[in-house]
């Protein structure tokens, strides 16, 4: 069923990364079930269209990646001002394409407790599985913000040297785009940051783009990316074996514990935006 | 008139199709199932998805007696699908109604049976006392179809197929067996044939009919396909998924006290294992006995009225029955002599379902646990768990000889774990407690339970050697719950004209389920808000992460399994 939500409608979304794009030639992609052209430009610039149809759609070039909004844009494109950061190396992670509803991809980034299950080694080592309590907010900007999150990490980064207990901070800025910054293991003062821009193909089927600014100290661009590759291929076959593949809104149609509180407020905050592409709204 | 197909046995696997410690993928009538078979050979089949995020548990892990969650490893037993244990929070023990869906399932000829609303048994198939289990031969075809192709197989002695009462279709072979071929509806366009031979084939003959009728099963699948796929594709069955919490349990039946007792146990063994001590095995007249974790204990109503508690000494593997350890109290005011005394093997008590106040932590790099005497019963609960998943620990059991040894075969299964203390004296007692808790190291937890003054010996000691108190738990063995004091109000229901008291120790949804009000609950960790209720009056200490921070200055709204009153009293609207 196509997108009838305005609140995603008139929002930009992610289409493809530039990279990725070959100079000249002209690609296929799709968002909320629409086909989607993408046109080289004579000054190097890109043009989007549904396909079939010469109305151009609005796009933009931010953080490596190529926008457009299928209504009329309501807003700008997210602020990262973490990417203006000159002493961060600013990576994308690939479009990885995930066969469940976008909006699982962010509750799963959102989630410390499978850490030590799903990335063992990694980003969790049993037996410290527990989940400590942490404080979720609704910004003024209308985000949802966890912070004083913290869970120990046997390899948090690539240029960690061993096990350290990992502040997390995580922001959803929009249903389909979500950011955590995490303790950098070489400069204990300053956080890591990784963004998800999140291309919902249909209500069950996206791809995921991702952003990671890390403080170049002990820093290499092609292990950081290989990293978040690992780490994402770890979770890809979890998304893909959850039944149903749209979220569930309702707050009894699975079973929230407290260390889901972010998971919680995020549904609970989709509900209230009427976003309903992607998931199945609380009747 | 059509006929509930889920109310039929279809056959889902081959009995070798779920060997231990395997989890196998089986579908019916477009349903998912996990199907495992747990050390015990009781086999499960279950809804193929856990109710925490939907993964497919058929990712999980089966250890012999739980699955556990390929996700955040949540873990749940053998035969109840009741959880046992949350990682994430490692200090709680699972609300009991956090439970996965199970289905009816039988294992019989070879094969495994299940049915989504299937009662009573699998068919009776004559004359197979002894039988080969051919190889199932997946189709894509609607089940319909197949049955119609096999019914029409020009095969066997007998000319046609003939329907069998168990509602499968029955030849003579050229050898004078008897084949029954079953035909599982995986899902409208996908069947399976399962096949059954009347006789018990070896070795060479063996191999050279399951040959034959791979072959012709193969042949007869090509002919179902080519037909199936000359006629529009059909749409896939659309499968209801049950919410998490729309199956709560029955509190209809609380007792005369007001304290529920919704089980009814039967005395099976009761057997005298130390001086003064007897174990009684329990089990359920009426279905699965409730899920249980280490530390859990249950209530048992006796003949005489009293309501005594008994601390479970199961391993997570004995899901069939609870086991107890009573010891006869010279100044018991009549529990534990009404036990020694008075029930019998055949006896049938009322007990509550196991409850939880000491919960063993999973997450310790080492646990150390402290018994005196009777006390040991929770911690053999937890030393079994402990040693099954291969954690760290060491038990030490205080006793004041040998003859007072309970649990001896128990013990002697956790080897080297175990060390005794037998017949110190209260000053050696504290010496061999302070070499026990010397270091309190780094994430290790400590567990203690036996007589008061021990007990308070092995605080204080810990406590001396550095053990934080969240790193000491402990329980008395008496059965009296330690009453804190510190919060106790009133709570008014306006509608039911009712005004209770919510002592310290109890969340107002125990003490309105006490009192015959039904209330729906899920997590019961203020998590999910299905036990919200409307709150009129009072101010609330709201402990719960389910409202917003608005709701909760609203103050009109209650999550009674984790919130109380900062105000001497509350209105709710009930």
């Amino acid at each position: 069923m196509a997108c009838h939500d305005k609140f995603l409608l008139n929002d930009w979304f992610p289409v493809a990364t530039i990279e990725q794009l070959r100079e000249g030639q002209s690609q296929k992609t799709v968002l909320m079930e629409q086909e989607i052209t993408i046109c080289p430009a004579t000054d190097g610039t890109w043009t989007v269209a549904l396909a079939g149809s010469d109305a151009k759609l609005p796009v933009r070039e931010r953080y490596g990646v190529l926008w457009t909004c299928l209504g009329t844009p309501a807003g700008d494109i997210v602020d990262i001002p973490e990417a203006r950061d000159t002493k961060r190396f600013l990576v994308l992670g690939g479009a990885i394409r995930v066969r469940t509803s976008g909006l699982r991809v962010v509750e799963n980034f959102l989630d410390m407790a499978h850490f030590p299950f799903v990335h063992e080694g990694w980003l969790g080592e049993q037996p410290h599985t527990e989940v400590l309590p942490y404080k979720v907010v609704i910004t003024e900007a209308d985000e949802v913000l966890a912070t004083d999150a913290r869970f120990f990490q046997p390899i948090a980064s690539p240029s960690a040297k061993g096990g350290i207990d990992v502040d997390y901070a995580y922001q959803v800025y929009r249903p389909y785009i979500v950011g955590l910054h995490k303790t950098n293991p070489v400069m204990e003062a300053h956080m890591d940051f990784i963004v998800l821009f999140i291309q919902p193909v249909n209500e069950e089927d996206c791809i995921v783009h991702s952003l990671l600014c890390f403080f170049k100290e002990d820093m290499d661009e092609e292990i950081l990316r290989s990293f978040q590759q690992v780490i994402f291929g770890q979770d890809k076959p979890i998304l893909e074996n959850q039944t149903p593949k749209r979220l569930p809104l309702s707050p009894r149609a699975e079973t929230p514990i407290r260390a889901d509180q972010m998971s919680i407020v995020y549904r609970r905050w989709l509900q209230d935006h009427a976003v309903t592409y992607g998931a199945i709204p609380a009747t | 008139m059509t006929p509930d197909l889920h109310s039929k046995w279809y056959p889902i696997a081959s009995s070798t199709d779920a060997p231990k410690r395997h989890v196998f993928h089986a579908q019916l009538l477009g349903r998912e199932f996990a199907v495992w078979r747990a050390d015990d050979n009781f086999v499960n089949v279950w809804e193929n998805r856990c109710l925490h995020r939907g993964v497919r548990l058929t990712l999980g892990m089966n250890d012999g007696s739980e699955l556990v969650c390929r996700y955040h490893a949540w873990r749940y037993a053998n035969r109840t699908a009741g959880c046992t244990y949350i990682p994430a929070h490692p200090a709680d023990a699972p609300a009991r109604q956090i439970c996965n869906i199970t289905y009816p399932a039988q294992e019989a000829w070879g094969m495994i049976w299940a049915g989504e609303r299937a009662t009573g048994d699998v068919p009776e198939l004559e004359g197979f006392e002894r039988y080969t289990v051919l190889r199932p031969i997946p189709v894509n075809a609607s089940s319909d179809l197949v049955m119609d192709e096999l019914a029409s197989l020009d095969f066997g002695t007998e000319g046609k197929g003939r329907m069998t009462a168990a509602g499968a279709i029955g030849f003579v072979d050229h050898s004078g067996a008897t084949v029954l071929f079953f035909v599982q509806p995986q899902d409208s366009g996908k069947s399976v044939i399962r096949g059954i031979l009347d006789r018990e084939l070896q070795g060479d003959e063996k191999l050279r009919t399951l040959t034959e009728y791979n072959w012709l099963l193969n042949t007869v699948r090509d002919s179902m396909e080519a037909r199936a796929s000359a006629m529009p594709a059909p749409e896939p069955m659309v499968v209801e998924i049950q919410a998490a919490a729309e199956n709560p349990p029955d509190f209809s039946d609380a007792g005369e006290t007001g304290r529920a007792a919704e089980l009814r146990l039967r005395v099976t063994e009761k057997s005298k294992i130390a001086e003064d001590v007897v174990n009684l095995k329990l089990e359920s007249i009426k279905g699965a006995l409730p899920t249980f974790q280490p530390g859990a204990h249950i209530d048992l109503h006796l003949q005489n009225g009293l309501i005594r508690q008994y601390s479970l000494t199961n391993g997570p593997a004995e899901t069939s029955q609870y086991s107890i350890g009573v010891k006869r109290e010279p100044d018991s005011r009549g529990g534990s002599t009404a036990i020694h005394d008075n029930v019998a093997v055949g006896d049938v008590i009322a007990a509550s379902a196991p409850r939880n106040n000491f919960p063993l932590r999973r997450d310790a790099l080492k646990t150390v646990l402290i018994a005196g005497g009777i006390g040991i019963t929770p911690l053999l609960s937890m030393a079994q768990t402990l040693h099954k998943m291969n954690l760290d620990f060491e038990l030490h059991y205080f006793v004041r000889s040998d003859g007072q040894i309970a649990f001896k075969d128990k013990l002697a299964a956790l080897g080297a774990s175990v060390t005794l203390h037998k017949g110190l004296s209260p000053d050696q007692t504290e010496g061999a407690l302070k070499k026990i808790a010397k270091d309190p190291g780094f994430a290790n937890h400590m567990y203690i339970c036996g007589p008061g003054p021990m007990l308070s010996i092995a605080r204080a000691t810990a406590q001396a050697a550095g053990w934080t108190d969240d790193a000491v738990h402990f329980e008395y063995f008496k059965n009296e719950t330690e009453i804190d004091t510190s919060t106790e109000f009133t709570i008014e229901l306006a509608r039911s004209a009712m005004t209770l008291e919510v002592p310290a120790g109890r969340s107002i949804l125990e003490v309105l389920r006490d009192n015959g009000i039904k209330m729906p609950s899920s997590c019961e960790q203020g998590a999910c808000g299905t036990c919200k209720v409307d709150l009129i009056e009072g101010e609330a200490l709201h402990q719960d992460v389910y409202l917003n921070e608005s709701e909760k200055s609203r103050g009109d709204t209650i999550i009674t399994c984790i919130s109380r009153a900062k105000s001497d009293r509350l209105i709710l609207d009930l």
